[in-house]
């Protein structure tokens, strides 16, 4: 009985211990900085070490999420409580969302401000003008296309014959579409949504405005957006959205001639197809230039080594490292000096017929004219609208009830 | 030892006052031994009762006090809104449109899987060769993780490359737009379902059919009853109480089912029509997809409601369908026989 009463206690103290049992390092000196990326940002273990050498009293754990959404489901679980590492990756989908609780964040120093492309720090700076994020890469897009088919199809295929094909508003995209789809009888275009995502990203206000307006369901530039897609995007499409199974190994068939490209999506196409000879980049995007993806660093304000953690977010994101992870994973720098950087403006890339992908990225980002207003409630309303495309593109409803649909679920909200 | 000491003297003729017993001071040790009778069985248990109590109970009243506020998970606060979280629910068209599903996806799973699983265990019930081997190979799907399943299904039911459409291509039909029509798109996740937990109710049911007398199958064998009648007859009114609970846990697991909808394609949210979103699909998407947990908390509860209140039609169901006269007779007889032999 006594043993009885002493392990049902040892079970209950046992149950009570595990949820206080973290502290990170602190003795003789040493620190141990967590940090807490997701997908690949570059940072391999040489990169890290280098700082570890500079700085022999610091130890750094890395740790990678698989994907973005578990990463964002942990920042936000924890943000405000305890257990967060002392510098976390934010994505810039979510990024809006984080921006929320800004005074959670702890203070980029003033000495590495002015370091970013303007409109990438200007998204990072909250009312109160506190700027609480260290940008990492930017995602300029071009567009990447199979010169094998286009040439098939009968249309220019050199880099520069369809950059000039495709300089111009939308329509003129679509216009190129169209010939393609004459002469093949295929869609040139791998998803309706990228497209509006393009589309979108070159929209101020495309949802809701600062001041807490929601233009969401009376936007006109949005509805013309919408109709274009669903006119003239949808039948020049291969898929609705991209990501499914079907997409990635349509990347090697053949199934479609072209993608809108931010740099990181070179991994994804020379990965899914690395058999496949045909892909090239044209430094041209329709309607000028958007930018899609990128992230950001970020050191939790009530971590126990916000002054370390903020020294080590201030050095990854420094341009020197930032050429570093674009050798190590194509990551673009949101860094002004690392973009004009010889390593950078210099480099080609293989399997894209040697492009210059330095050149042709820093060009795509000068292009950037605008930069959307992206408040916390935009992936809500972005995810919704991509849901009506998906609609009409699978013939579940017509372009009119979808949009309909779209309204109902945005006043929902 | 002690134990029983105290039991003999306890269970001694009692009815018989005895007077020399009464003053009797009892010594420590044995006031140990009673206690020991008493509250030791209370506190063999307790481990679960006082876990329970941490890891269920508090998120569950937890989760109906964050259900009625308006819930920042971030600052872990809420203001009160009453039952506005609850008429938010209950007045969403996708809510509606989960609740269809779900009940969709759960009557393609369960009832195919539950003749499936009937008609297995009476296959392994039979004499056939290594046994073992047949009845640990049913349980196979049911070890594999569920994540591992979805994927190779969804690699199956895609809609341009999919296995099975690329069969359906190669035989001259129509392909299946598995994730644009709901009902295929129910069918397919069913089929998710069923694979993985046919093979475990089959097990369950084999156990409970091995039960049933072998007296009984020679006895109707004699009779001239043929294997059909034998298993209408004997086998499936012996199963009424394992059949509730195969049903019960079915149906429960059924209105909760996440993981398959999940992951039947790369977004996880159920379809841009909401084909195959289910309501913890829904649940998840509000609480982790949008961040709003007091609608999310009173989704949590009104499932709870649902899967509560169909449990007990359930319940009222199977005991009226399920013949009684069998069952409850095997037992009498049995009770009865025991009684002779003593």
């Amino acid at each position: 009985m006594v043993i009885a009463a002493f392990s049902a206690s040892a079970i209950v103290l046992a149950g009570c211990a595990g949820g206080s049992g973290d502290d990170a390092g602190g003795e003789d000196g040493e620190i141990t900085l967590t940090l807490a990326t997701f997908n690949d940002f570059g940072y391999d273990d040489e990169l890290l070490q280098e700082y570890m050498d500079e700085n022999p009293n610091i130890k750094i754990v890395h740790n990678k999420a698989a994907i973005t959404d578990d990463a964002r489901t942990n920042f936000f679980a924890k943000l405000g409580k305890e257990g967060l590492a002392d510098i976390e990756a934010v994505e810039v989908d979510w990024f809006a969302e984080a921006m929320q609780y800004s005074d959670l964040l702890a203070e980029v120093p003033d000495s590495a401000k002015g370091r970013w492309v303007e409109w990438k720090e200007a998204a990072a700076t909250d009312a109160d003008g506190r700027l609480v994020g260290f940008g990492t890469d930017i995602g300029p897009q071009a567009v990447c296309y199979r010169a094998d088919l286009f040439a098939a199809a009968g249309l220019p295929s050199t880099p520069d014959e369809v950059a000039s094909q495709i300089d111009g508003d939308w329509n003129t995209f679509f216009d190129l579409a169209d010939q393609y789809k004459a002469a093949t009888g295929k869609p040139m275009l791998d998803s309706a949504n990228s497209a509006f995502q393009g589309i979108v990203n070159q929209i101020e206000f495309p949802y809701d405005e600062p001041d807490g307006t929601v233009v969401a369901t009376d936007n006109p530039d949005l509805e013309a957006a919408y109709d274009l897609v669903v006119e003239r995007g949808i039948p020049n499409s291969a898929y609705s959205g991209q990501w499914s199974d079907d997409w990635n190994a349509s990347m090697a068939n053949g199934e479609f001639a072209a993608m809108l490209c931010p740099p990181w999506m070179l991994g994804i196409i020379s990965g899914n197809a690395p058999e496949v000879t045909g892909w090239e980049i044209a430094n041209a995007f329709p309607n000028g230039g958007g930018n899609w993806g990128g992230s950001y660093l970020t050191v939790p304000a009530n971590g126990k080594n916000v002054d370390e953690a903020l020294k080590l977010a201030d050095w990854l994101t420094a341009p020197e490292q930032q050429e570093k992870t674009f050798v190590n994973v194509g990551a673009y720098p949101s860094a002004l000096d690392a973009q004009s950087a010889p390593s950078i403006t210099d480099s080609t890339n293989e399997y894209f017929a040697d492009a210059p992908t330095g050149t042709i990225f820093a060009d795509r980002s000068e292009a950037i004219t605008v930069t959307p207003y992206k408040s916390a409630d935009y992936f809500k309303y972005n995810t919704a609208l991509q849901d009506a495309i998906t609609r009409v593109f699978d013939g579940v409803e017509d372009a009119q009830t979808s949009w309909d649909t779209y309204v109902a679920e945005v006043e929902a909200f | 030892m002690t134990t029983t000491a105290t039991r003999t003297t306890a269970s001694g003729p009692a009815d018989r006052p005895d007077p020399q017993r009464q003053p009797r001071v009892l010594s420590f040790s044995h006031k140990l031994s009673r206690w020991d009778l008493k509250v030791s069985p209370y506190l063999y248990i307790s481990p679960f009762f006082i876990l329970f109590a941490i890891v269920g109970l508090f998120p569950i009243v937890y989760t109906a006090v964050i259900s009625f506020q308006e819930w920042d998970l971030v600052r872990g606060s809420g203001t009160f809104v009453g039952l506005d979280q609850y008429i938010w629910i209950l007045s969403q068209a996708d809510f509606w449109t989960a609740l269809r599903n779900t009940f969709s996806i759960f009557l393609l799973s369960s009832v195919p899987q539950l003749i499936l699983a009937l008609f297995i265990a009476a296959m392994l019930d039979k004499n056939i060769r290594s046994k073992t081997f047949w009845r640990m190979s049913v349980l196979l799907p049911y070890v594999m993780a569920p994540v591992a399943v979805a994927l190779i299904f969804s690699n199956m039911f895609g809609d341009n490359h999919g296995l099975v459409n690329n069969i359906l291509a190669g035989i001259g039909l129509e392909p299946i737009m598995w994730h644009k029509d709901p009902f295929w798109s129910h069918v397919a996740i069913a089929t998710m379902v069923n694979f993985r937990w046919t093979g475990y109710n089959a097990l369950i049911l084999l156990a409970a059919m091995q039960a049933v007398p072998r007296e009984y199958y020679e006895a109707a064998t004699v009779d001239g009853a043929g294997a059909f009648r034998q298993f209408w007859n004997i086998t499936l009114p012996s199963l009424k109480p394992t059949l509730i609970f195969v049903i019960i846990t079915s149906t429960i697991g059924g209105l909760q089912i996440f993981d398959e909808p999940r992951m039947f394609d790369t977004f996880g949210r159920g379809g841009a029509a909401n084909q195959w979103l289910t309501i913890t699909l829904y649940l998840y998407n509000i609480g982790w997809g949008e961040f709003n947990f007091g609608r999310a908390a009173a989704l949590a509860w009104i499932l709870f409601i649902i899967i509560l209140a169909i449990g007990l039609i359930n319940l009222a169901i199977t005991r009226a369908l399920v013949r009684d006269e069998g069952g409850r007779g095997v037992i009498r007889r049995r009770r009865r026989r025991k009684g002779a032999q003593q």
